[in-house]
């Protein structure tokens, strides 16, 4: 099969006879970063062949109505360094704060109050017996089903965005939380204890400790749906943001900025991981923690 | 530190008595069980597995509350754990984020002294169990012996009038554990603090003790624990090969593997 044929078969059933495949015998010597390039280039190539000979995929995916990658990259250049002057020219520095700012309230709201209640649920009966119907009740609520109570509620603005990103970052930081808190080992709490801790002590000086590694695990689960809620969340009519300006790109038809909304998010999101991780190193810095 | 003193030597009486112990699904752990202990005295508790002395330990410490007697330390009724009663446990029980130095300044920074104090605290017990060069180390970075120096240094640095110790050298290896044998008894000389001590190992109990309490029963034996018998040990030198060491050994071998004649 030559590769111009590929147009009539599924990408699936065409992959393994692209001969960009990785060579087996030097994968062992290869350095990780080498092993990681050749999927997205041929993924690159793939996406240029298909919008070039509009191929239809399975799920009536037409490829004929993406932009090519080479102008997504201009697109990127622009929404960056403002190189075209046109609607998206330099806004990424209007957008990316704007959206950055949402995230980080919504994120920082849900572990405020996630992570105290995980706790008190993690370590007592009666606050899990209060407090575990009503998060089992809600948890499966998907954040889309949200938006239309939501505007109802709220109205569309800041609050509305934050609201919905709260939400979504509630449940893993509470269920990493709880897990942490229920799995601290008796014997800790009894050292504590025996050494003049208070009852209150105890939960900030062994239980949060020794729950640190299911609460930041939580938390970076939290902060990453935080991401992928932040589209939908802008969809409530605030004008800034890069949620905001994927609309703005369907609106207007413009589908390189479409996908160029979509990779800022994805390296936005990557980051602010990297950020929350480096955070934590930080704080604990070669603190050995309990696994 | 064989001249410089410790702590203040805050030290204890213990009374307990007619103290049963049910746990919750029926299970009765010890029944009339009487025992006086005068302050800095140091009291070995043995006997068979299951027959009690986990149970009234954790009781002295106020982790398990009784289901009947009177257990008071100092003329205080024990009421809950507290920083009058030190515990050191067979598996250590240090934090494991802390390293050496904070995890002996927990209890001293508990009591809100000034910070020089705690300081001053801290570094003199972790000099007293010979860990001055290993301060900044994390207790998995530490053999099984030093974390146990950590936690009686951790202890000690409290300055109990009452010194719990639950199979604290069970799981050393010989030669640490006779190092730490010698060194608690060096600090029980200094501190004046009183021990209750219970272990497995009837050498150890008659090295260190001045009393040896022996318990019998249990609940797998179908009756709650009790005291068999508390043997005094009046040895002057307890070099471990003498013969009158011996014959306090076996006194308490015979007490600890036969059963009372009245069951
Ligand atoms: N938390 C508990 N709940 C129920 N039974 C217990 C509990 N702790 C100990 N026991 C039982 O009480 C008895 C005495 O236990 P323990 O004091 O640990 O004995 P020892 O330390 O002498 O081996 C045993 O039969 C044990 O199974
Ligand atoms: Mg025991």
């Amino acid at each position: 099969m030559t590769t111009t044929d590929v147009a009539t078969v599924p990408v699936a059933a065409a992959a393994p006879t692209v001969p960009d495949t990785p060579r087996r015998r030097g994968r062992g010597r290869l350095p990780t970063v080498l092993l990681g390039l050749p999927v997205p280039v041929l993924f690159l190539v793939l996406w240029h062949l298909g919008r070039a000979q509009e191929w239809e995929l399975p799920l009536g995916i037409r490829m004929g109505f993406l932009p090519y990658p080479a102008d997504v990259a201009a697109g990127l250049v622009n929404y960056v360094a403002g190189t075209r002057d046109d609607a998206f020219s330099s806004l990424l520095w209007e957008d990316l704060p704007a959206s950055a700012l949402r995230v980080v309230s919504g994120f920082a709201l849900a572990t405020l109050i996630a992570v105290p209640l995980g706790v008190l649920m993690g370590r007592f009966r009666t606050a899990n017996s209060l407090f575990d119907p009503m998060i089992n009740l809600f948890r499966p609520i998907p954040a889309t089903a949200w938006v239309p109570l939501v505007a109802l509620l709220i109205g569309y603005g800041d609050q509305a965005s934050i609201f919905l990103i709260t939400l979504s970052a509630f449940f893993p930081i509470v269920l990493g939380t709880i897990s942490g808190a229920r799995q601290v080992p008796e014997r800790l709490l009894e050292a504590a204890r025996m050494l003049g801790t208070s009852g209150v002590g105890t939960l900030l000086r062994v239980v949060l400790p020794a729950a640190a590694p299911a609460i930041v695990n939580g938390m970076r689960v939290g902060l990453g749906l935080a991401w992928v809620i932040l589209v939908l969340s802008e969809t409530t009519g605030v004008p800034t943001g890069l949620g905001s300006t994927i609309f703005l790109a369907r609106d207007v038809v413009q589908t390189d900025q479409i996908v160029v909304g979509m990779i800022c998010i994805a390296v936005a999101g990557f980051l602010s991981d990297r950020l929350l991780t480096l955070f934590f190193r930080v704080l604990f810095r070669d603190r050995p923690l309990i696994k | 530190m064989d001249t410089e003193h410790l702590s203040a030597g805050r030290t204890a009486d213990v009374r307990i008595a007619g103290l049963s112990k049910v746990y919750a699904g029926g299970v009765a752990a010890m029944a009339d069980v009487d025992l006086t202990i005068a302050s800095g005295e140091f009291v070995a508790v043995v006997g068979a597995s299951g027959c009690g002395k986990s149970t009234l330990l954790r009781i002295l410490a106020g982790f398990e509350r009784p289901s009947g007697g009177v257990v008071e330390v100092g003329g205080t009724p024990v009421t809950g754990p507290g920083p009058d009663r030190g515990v050191v446990f067979q598996d250590y029980g240090l934090f494991p984020w802390l390293s050496v130095r904070e995890n002996v300044a927990y209890g001293p920074s508990r009591k809100k002294l000034p910070r020089a104090e705690v300081a001053a605290v801290t570094d003199r017990f972790i000099a007293a169990v010979g860990l001055t060069r290993f301060a900044g180390k994390y207790p998995a970075q530490l053999s099984g012996g030093m974390q146990q120096r950590v936690a009686i240094a951790r202890v000690l640095a409290n300055d109990p009038s009452l010194l719990l110790m639950d199979e604290p050298f069970g799981a050393l290896d010989a030669l640490t554990r006779a190092d730490l044998q010698a060194e608690l008894k060096r600090i029980h000389v200094d501190t004046r603090t009183t021990v209750v001590f219970v272990t497995h190992s009837i050498e150890e109990a008659v090295y260190l003790a001045d009393r040896v309490v022996v318990m019998t029963g249990g609940a797998s034996h179908g009756v709650p624990g009790s005291i068999r018998r508390i043997v005094p040990v009046d040895l002057t030198d307890r070099d471990v090969t003498s013969p009158a060491f011996n014959a306090v050994k076996r006194e308490i071998a015979d007490l600890v593997h036969t059963v009372p004649a009245t069951v």
